[in-house]
């Protein structure tokens, strides 16, 4: 029992020492400058940790502090009136603007797409998955390599007889919002028995936690399928097949491609953000594609407050949308930074 | 008291010592109060958890009702939420990782405390109270690039070849499943239950080995049957905070047990388990009634471990009573 004791008194120090080590008061608060809290998505984390901290060097008075603690989280803080603004790969429900003291405004910021990765042994030609392919593998319909649906798709390519290991995303994620919302589009059976969700009831597979999770598991498994974040296959490397779009097509998810998918819905582009722009129309658009938005309260009580984050979104449509490319984000067409623009007065 | 007694019955002016202010001043009303503050504030905390959980829960209790423990469709998209595969895949880890690391640190702690030269044994110690303190998350990444590869070749197709015929090892082989996350639970609970044992066998006064020796039993009986009884409560106890950590253990789990909700009797398959569950889908819940059934599985995780804790209670209770004199 010594021992135990002496191991609750370390823990006892430790904790002590950390809460000591953190300091009460962040220096920028007492600088007297301007602190915006933001909270949501981690799917952009990377681009808007970059926007913000490039935006405080132009602009030293204003820091935006950004927790990546996913869509549903920043959705509910914002509800509950603890951020200054949300961050969401899912646009807001009809049901929860509802719940909303004062106005959501939805403000598009880049593009992500979702690719479908694989391990086939012997097989190094790249595969073209079709809607009706990836439907029928994610609810379990066809279970082997070889079968029709994707021997047809792939003429020349020997597909092996073995079975398909399905893996998927098991925490919440846009990425799976994504996913199951294209399914959802081109799959009648997939919309009636799964839905789409940043969690549904997976009818077959396996869940892994994290992009990483789902990569790990598919490099590593022999005959998996899964399917990630472009970003993060780009940047890892990562074999991932084609989708054959709207069109007819057979198209590569790169970054002129999704931003091609935005374009093509640009038009008809509704006033509120609040879009999908799963398997859209064109040539060249990739088809599992989405915005993630910035959620802005409609009203701004505070003048010093609302010209500091509406001056935020002057920069990011202009200046902050030329840095997406070195992240590899998708960045937005000019039809929807056009629109934006204009958007931004609706914050009084 | 003694002191403050004998200070009063000495003469008249003494007695002042009585007042408030000077216990206070003598630290032992200090030590009292300070003391029963901690205390409380324990049962405090656990107050506030269970009335936090409680309170929150409440639209999905008020949907499903028992429903929640009795059902096993997981449907966030339809609003649908039965707890059971969760619980099932709780437990079944948990008794997994018992199964293998009570033997194991049983066994060990014996070692170290009776058989091992004391050099030895402190070293070895030593090391073991490191791996207490490793974060669950390298477990879990060991675990994925280690023992998942491992597991679903060779050993997984092996056990299924050889006891095939019992159904915990059949079906087919992924490497992830519950018996990945009962392995990685019971390395990463294993040293708990060595160092505690280790103590507590360490405890046992040398004058019960010496009258077992001298009544003619060999060194493994006197060990067996004379000192491992008599830390009996210490080695049981060393048990129950394995079983805590197994059964609140989330990370290590989440990354190799397969996250699907689904009760299986194989080992083999992927499953999913209650902490697994709350943090993989609480960031991404929007739906109300997605957040509130993760809470109530939250409160579900509690009761399970209050009645796990009583039933193991119970049977100390119960051993103890029939076993030898000693408490």
């Amino acid at each position: 029992m010594k021992k135990q004791k002496r191991l609750v008194a370390g823990s006892v120090l430790a904790m002590g020492l950390l809460a000591w080590s953190l300091p009460t008061m962040s220096p920028a608060e007492a600088a007297g400058t301007i602190l915006i809290n933001g909270a949501g998505a981690t799917f952009p984390f990377p681009i808007y940790a970059k926007w913000f901290s490039e935006y405080h060097r132009l602009h030293p008075d204003i820091q935006i502090n950004y927790q990546s603690i996913g869509s549903g989280g920043g959705i509910r803080q914002l509800l509950a009136g603890t951020v200054d603004f949300g961050a969401s790969d899912v646009p807001m429900t009809d049901e929860q603007l509802k719940q909303s003291k004062t106005k959501v405004l939805h403000f598009p910021t880049v593009l992500g797409a979702v690719v479908p990765t694989y391990n086939l042994p012997g097989v190094s030609k790249e595969l073209k998955f079709t809607p009706e392919a990836l439907a029928a593998i994610q609810l379990g319909t066809v279970k082997k390599w070889n079968d029709d649906v994707l021997a047809k798709a792939n003429k020349g390519v020997k597909l092996p007889a073995n079975e398909i290991v399905s893996v998927h995303r098991s925490e919440g994620s846009g990425t799976t919002f994504v996913w199951t919302d294209y399914l959802s589009r081109v799959s009648p059976e997939w919309k009636a028995k799964v839905g789409s969700g940043a969690s549904v009831n997976w009818p077959t597979g396996i869940g892994a936690k994290g992009n990483e999770g789902v990569a790990g598991f598919v490099q590593q498994t022999p005959y998996s399928f899964g399917y990630v974040e472009l970003i993060y296959a780009v940047q890892n490397k990562m074999a991932y097949g084609s989708v054959r779009n709207s069109s007819g097509t057979d198209v590569k998810a790169d970054l002129a491609s999704v931003t091609a998918a935005a374009a093509a819905v640009a038009k008809n582009m509704p006033d509120d953000f609040r879009v999908s722009i799963t398997n859209p129309p064109g040539k060249d658009a990739y088809p599992i594609a989405s915005f993630t938005w910035l959620l802005i309260p409609g009203t701004i009580g505070d003048p010093v407050r609302k010209s500091a984050i509406t001056g935020f979104l002057q920069w990011m449509l202009a200046d902050g949308q030329k840095m997406t490319g070195a992240l590899s984000y998708a960045p937005l067409p000019k039809e929807v930074v056009m629109k934006e623009t204009g958007a931004i007065s609706r914050i009084q | 008291m003694a002191v403050s007694a004998a200070l009063s019955e000495s003469g008249a002016p003494e007695r002042t010592a009585d007042t408030l202010l000077a216990r206070l001043r003598t630290g032992d009303e200090a030590a009292h109060l300070l003391t029963l503050g901690f205390a409380a504030s324990i049962l405090l905390i656990a107050g506030l958890l269970v009335w936090e959980l409680f309170s929150n829960s409440v639209d999905a209790r008020r949907k499903f009702g028992l429903d929640f423990l009795l059902t096993s469709k997981w449907d966030p998209v339809a609003g649908q939420f039965g707890a059971l595969p969760f619980i099932y895949g709780t437990l079944i880890t948990s008794v997994v990782a018992l199964v293998l690391s009570v033997p194991l640190g049983l066994g060990a702690a014996i070692f170290l405390s009776e058989l091992a030269p004391p050099r030895i044994s402190d070293a070895l110690t030593f090391i073991i109270e490191l791996l207490a303190a490793v974060p669950s998350v390298i477990y879990g990444l060991l675990a994925v690039f280690a023992l998942v590869p491992l597991l679903r070749d060779p050993i997984q197709p092996f056990l299924g070849r050889v006891f095939g015929f019992v159904p915990i090892f059949q079906g087919p082989s992924y490497g992830v499943g519950f018996l990945a996350a009962g392995i990685i639970l019971a390395i990463m609970v294993v040293p708990f239950i060595i160092s505690i044992s280790r103590e507590s066998l360490l405890a046992v006064p040398t004058e019960q080995r010496e009258a077992a020796l001298a009544l003619g039993a060999t060194r493994w009986e006197s060990t067996w049957h004379v000192v491992v009884p008599y830390a009996r409560l210490g080695i049981i106890g060393s048990i129950f905070l394995a079983l805590a950590r197994a059964l609140g253990e989330t990370m290590a789990v989440t990354m190799v047990i397969g996250n699907t909700p689904q009760i299986a009797a194989s080992l083999f398959a992927p499953g999913y388990t209650i902490p697994a569950v709350i943090a993989n889908e609480f960031t991404e819940a929007t739906s109300d009634i997605h957040l509130s059934a993760l809470i109530e599985l939250g409160l579900v995780l509690f009761l399970l471990t209050i009645v796990i804790n009583a039933f193991a209670r119970l049977m100390v209770l119960a051993t103890t009573k029939r076993g030898t004199t000693h408490p």
